[in-house]
């Protein structure tokens, strides 16, 4: 794209490379291209990197190596990434129990938006969701791919505990919350799939990049799949 | 082995290395001390190997029961540590004895202090760091600050006695330290507002802790009709970002993602000033190039390097 990466510094470690400044598929796509590339292909002296909605904020180490040089490094990382076969993302599916206690806001979603609660479940379970980036707690996802029909704001008045496992509503975005939190958005299931297990060999389960669909499940199947966890 | 029962937990202690690296895209933030400078040197002078985990006391530190024989060594923000009720040196490794009471009687300088003891505190690493992470709740004592009745277990090694700081090189924790600053990464949002960030003076609130640093001061504005907000994306320790109400915060290494713009960024050899700013210091904010900052980098890598060979050394 014309114009595009952008460099942008972050202080004496930090260096934002952007691809973009639109919340948009196409350029999340490609950062996780360069990312993917980047981690085939190391440049010395960086220390992490982190791929966002539209951009890779890199840290380096100041004694190894300057944004001058990380500069050019990525243009011509950025060249090689079209010769290098980068793995189709990979679809998850999250089993979820909607209304009722897990999704105490289902009825609130569907009067907002003019549907009855099987609409609204029907709608959230048919989208297929962009996970853009993690963050804000460990592993949970800013996902794209919200159908308007569900768009319902958040609560006025924010929850002081929203158990691990939520799945809400809050504007334009849904999610799944990994741990016990505060927070406003709207509930409308739970699943039992941990998001995030410090004691697990991954830690977290979703990965920038990836894509995630919700399925119905009974309360039944909820309590079987916490068990065999 | 046992090293301390705690007796009473202080205001804010934790069990911090030197954070926990490579997990930022997924949600989990490096955490770790928010002095790094004092950190180091408290492992040398006990001659551990660098990366052991430490405790981090805020303002009031903890009463601690000594349980071994064993060194120790305080540095950071003057707390007025204690032995017995005797004040204790700081930057300089000294023995304790089973039985013997460490205490803090309140700060004198700086807000952060740091216990090192030889051997290192030992508690399980987690995604390859010992740092406590009180909102993922890992890390340290199952994820969250000391609590009355813990036990710390420290690593079999005994230590190295007898090493100090020279006096010169103890950095001076002042309470209205200027901050280095490199512009950016949003510097474009703002235009007089720049002025206004660089020639006034910022009141720490109460509002400072490990995720960052509430400011009060002149409203830093941004440019007529540009969006105050910015898509979400990672924080850099040291990033200032300026919320709707132009109030500044200084984000720490306990903050993931932030969607507001951020007009600089404190430079890392000065994040110890902020890390060691108490509610109702002054700050103030110097921009500086990125060839200067890495300038003074290699300074202060050449300085810890200069109190390494004085501690091996003597």
């Amino acid at each position: 794209m014309e114009g595009w990466p952008r460099f942008l510094l972050a202080g004496d470690f930090g260096l934002l490379v952007e691809f973009g400044d639109k919340i948009d598929p196409e350029i999340n796509k490609r950062v996780r291209e360069i990312f993917i590339t980047l981690e085939k292909f190391p440049i010395d002296g960086i220390t992490e990197a982190v791929p966002t909605y539209r951009s890779i904020l890199i840290f380096y180490d100041p004694l190894k190596t300057s944004p001058d040089q990380l500069q050019q490094k990525i243009l011509a990382l950025e060249k090689r990434s079209r010769e290098v076969t980068i793995p189709p993302p990979e679809t998850i599916e999250i089993p979820v129990v909607y209304g009722g206690d897990f999704g105490p806001d289902l009825g609130f979603v569907a009067e907002h938006n003019g549907l009855n609660q099987e609409e609204v479940i029907e709608i959230h379970t048919s989208g297929i969701y962009l996970i853009y980036m993690l963050g804000f707690t460990p592993g949970f996802p800013f996902l794209g791919g919200l159908s308007e029909r569900l768009f319902t704001p958040r609560l006025k008045t924010p929850r002081d505990v929203v158990p691990a496992g939520s799945v809400g509503i809050a504007n334009n975005q849904t999610g799944i919350y990994p741990i016990d939190s505060p927070g406003g958005w709207q509930l409308i299931g739970r699943t039992p799939i941990k998001l995030y297990d410090p004691k697990r060999e991954n830690p977290i389960l979703l990965k920038a990049g990836n894509y995630l669909r919700f399925k119905r499940i009974t309360g039944a199947e909820y309590e079987e799949i916490l068990q065999r966890s | 082995m046992e090293m301390f029962e705690v007796l009473q937990p202080g205001l804010y202690t934790t069990i911090q290395d030197q954070g926990r690296f490579g997990y930022l895209q997924f949600g989990i933030p490096p955490c770790g001390v928010v002095d790094a400078f004092a950190y180091r040197i408290s492992n040398l002078l006990v001659g551990n190997e660098g990366d052991e985990a430490v405790l981090e006391a805020t303002v009031l530190g903890p009463v601690l029961n000594v349980l071994e024989d064993g060194v120790i060594a305080i540095t950071g923000g003057d707390l007025s540590p204690c032995l017995n009720d005797a004040s204790l040196p700081m930057w300089e490794s000294v023995p304790v004895k089973r039985g013997d009471k460490l205490s803090f009687k309140g700060p004198k300088k700086g807000c952060r202090a740091y216990l090192a003891v030889g051997g290192g505190i030992d508690v399980p690493p987690i995604m390859g760091s010992r740092s406590t992470y009180v909102a993922g709740k890992i890390g340290g004592i199952e994820g969250r600050p000391l609590a009355k009745g813990d036990r710390i277990l420290k690593g079999k090694r005994y230590g190295t006695l007898g090493k100090r700081v020279p006096p010169e090189l103890i950095p001076l924790y002042s309470s209205n330290p200027t901050l280095r600053v490199i512009l950016g990464p949003q510097d474009d949002y703002f235009s007089e507002g720049i002025e206004t960030f660089l020639n006034s003076e910022f009141k720490v609130s109460s509002k400072a802790d490990r995720m960052g640093y509430r400011l009060e001061g002149p409203v830093i504005s941004h440019k007529d009709g540009v969006d105050k907000s910015i898509i979400s994306e990672p924080s850099v320790p040291g990033g200032i970002q300026v919320p709707p109400d132009g109030q500044p915060i200084i984000l720490l290494i306990e903050q993931t993602v932030g969607g507001y713009t951020k007009i600089a960024t404190v430079i890392s050899t000065d994040l110890p000033k902020v890390s060691q700013a108490k509610p109702g210091d002054k700050i103030r904010f110097e921009k500086v190039s990125l060839q200067v900052a890495h300038e003074v980098y290699r300074q202060k890598e050449q300085l810890f390097q200069e109190i390494e060979d004085s501690i091996s050394g003597a």
